[in-house]
Order: C-alpha cells, then structure tokens, then sequence
C-alpha cells in the first residue's frame, strides 16, 4: 500500500474516530437515549400530528435519559 | 414581543457558546502553559499556531457547506448533536458537583503535564514533544469549540454572533491566563460546565422539536423555560446524589 492511501485511511480512521468519541464514548446510553427521543417524537409530532403531547415528551424522555445515565453512573462508582 | 424572541435566542446563544469557549480554552491554556514553562515557548507557540491554522481549515472547508444543506434537516441532526453531547456535559457536571467524581483540577492537570514533558528526552533542534503537546492540547479542545460554533450558530441563522462570541471568550482568556497565569484552578470550571450543558440539553431539545415541526409555544422565548426546566432538574439530581451519599455513609 502507498504511503498516500495509508495516510488518507489514518485521516478518515481519525475522522470517524473523533465522531465515535464525540457521539457515543462512554455513554452509550445516551446516544441511543437520543436516537429513542427523536423516533418518539417523529411518531407523535409527524404521523400522528399531536404537537401538545410531542413539546412535554421531548423534555420529559431527556429528563429520563438524563436520570437513567446519572443513577447507573452512581450505581458503577458506588460498587467500586 | 419581537424584541423578546430575537434577545432570548440571542441571550442563550451567546451564554453557551462563550461558556464552551472560555471552559476549553481554560483546559487548552493550562497545557500551552505547562508546555511553555518546561519545553520553552518557541516549541509551544508553534503547536498553537499549526492548531489554530488547522482549525480555521475545518471551518473554512465545512462552514459554508453547513449553509447549504436544509434548515429542517440541519437543526435535526444539529439537534441530535447537541441533545447527546449537552447531556454528557451535564451528566459529567451532575456527578462531580453532587462529589462522585473528582472535580477537574487545572492545579493536578498542570503538574501531571509538566511530569510527563519533563520525563520525555529533549531533541537538539526542534523540540517536537513540547510541539506535539501543544497542538494536541489547542486542536483537540478546539475542535470542541469549532463545533459549537457551527452547530449553534449556522441553525440559528446567527454564525457571525456564535463566531465573534467564541473569539471574545478566547482572546478574554488568554488575557486573564495571563494575568492569573498558574491560578487556572480558580477558575469556577464546574459551575461553568453545568450552565453549558444546560444550555446545550436546552438548544438539543428546541432544535430536535423543530427539525421534527415542533411548534413550540412562544417560539425561540420557549428556550428559556427550557433552561430553567433543566436547571431545576440538574438542581434536584445533585441534591437527590448528594442525600443518597450522606444515607450510604450513615447506613455504613
């Protein structure tokens, strides 16, 4: 392999890399939490056009999100 | 009215993006710092310039395409973005002011830089571990910076504000890094964190109802019920850890 095409897999190896840490890193939780929110409210805002019940869910499933990643972040740090 | 929505999108714009700046370029200053003091400024000077050249690449090359692509997708996905990377923010915030995790201490970062340069053998000539920590330091943190700054502000229609914002916060950190030099650590970074993942959350969770049709009541004002929604929840996370501590402590 060239020394070219090594360098433009490093670049787009550390593109995809940075993206990963940025994204998912060690909460992937709440890059899947995210992923849920906005297919729940496509459901809600989208198909079934209930703005009312998409403004309070989109909050409140973050809220969740939010708690859920906190309350297993204390139970990892508790058992150690 | 009018002027009410144009001032609370601007308001929160401006708040998170000088926030975000001023707390990466702390983080960043802190390395230029330690490489300066033990590698000599030349080497650090040069790091820092290569980053911000190649920073302004990335800006330069993604910046006007970000223009381009449709205002409903971009806030979209600039929305997904910012819900993940605000409620990491505000998780790691949560757990280090409630005292589960070690607060980031400047002080601790700093001496464990200048151990690590100290440690690694000097080269006659350019000296490229002194580089090399630079540039990572100011292009990694930076690289944080640029993309709050392109998120935020090309889907509110506002990149000039979030840009000339971002270069307030830099140059008025540099100043005070200067001035204050080793007392980074005064810094009230934690505080500073938690208000910038509240806002993120707040512009994640806007910007996703409006890349999905959202109609938010009272429009961009709706942001700041947002901001105060999850202040008072961040709030409530704290003092429910911080109380679970303290009956952990007294059960054992």
């Amino acid at each position: 392999m060239s020394k070219q095409s090594n360098i433009v897999i490093r670049i787009v190896k550390g593109f995809f890399m940075f993206w990963w840490d940025f994204l998912v890193g060690d909460t992937p939780e709440l890059f899947v939490a995210a992923l849920v929110i906005i297919g729940a409210v496509f459901l809600v805002s989208e198909r079934h056009h209930l703005n009312t019940t998409a403004i309070w869910l989109l909050p409140l499933l973050a809220v969740a999100a939010l708690g859920t990643s906190v309350y297993r972040a204390q139970r990892g740090i508790r058992k150690k | 009215m009018l002027a009410v929505t144009v001032n609370s999108g601007a308001v929160v714009l401006v708040g998170a993006v000088f926030l975000a700046c001023a707390v990466e370029m702390v983080e960043a200053l802190t390395i230029v710092v330690a490489v300066g003091h033990t590698r000599g400024w030349r080497s650090a000077f040069e790091g820092v310039a290569v980053a911000l050249l190649a920073l302004v690449a990335l800006v330069a090359a993604f910046g006007p395409a970000l223009v381009h692509v449709p205002l409903t997708t971009l806030r979209l996905v600039v929305g997904g973005v910012l819900l993940i990377f605000g409620m990491q923010w505000l998780r790691k915030a949560i757990l280090r002011s409630s005292g589960l995790k070690a607060k980031h201490d400047e002080d601790e970062i700093y001496r464990e830089t200048v151990a690590e340069l100290e440690a690694a053998p000097k080269s006659a000539g350019r000296d490229y571990v002194g580089f090399m920590m630079s540039f990572k330091g100011v292009f990694l943190e930076g690289l944080e910076v640029v993309v709050a700054v392109l998120t935020l502000g090309t889907s509110a229609h506002r990149l000039g504000l979030a840009a000339l914002t971002a270069a307030v916060a830099i140059v008025l950190v540099i100043i005070v890094g200067v001035i204050v030099a080793k007392q980074l650590s005064s810094v009230p970074e934690n505080a500073m964190k938690m208000t910038v993942g509240v806002m993120l959350v707040s512009y994640g969770t806007f910007w996703t109802g409006e890349g999905l049709k959202v109609r938010w009541p009272g429009n961009d004002t709706m942001l700041l019920g947002l901001v105060a929604l999850y202040l008072v929840v961040s709030w409530c996370f704290v003092a429910l850890l911080k109380n679970s501590s303290v009956t952990n402590e007294v059960a054992a």
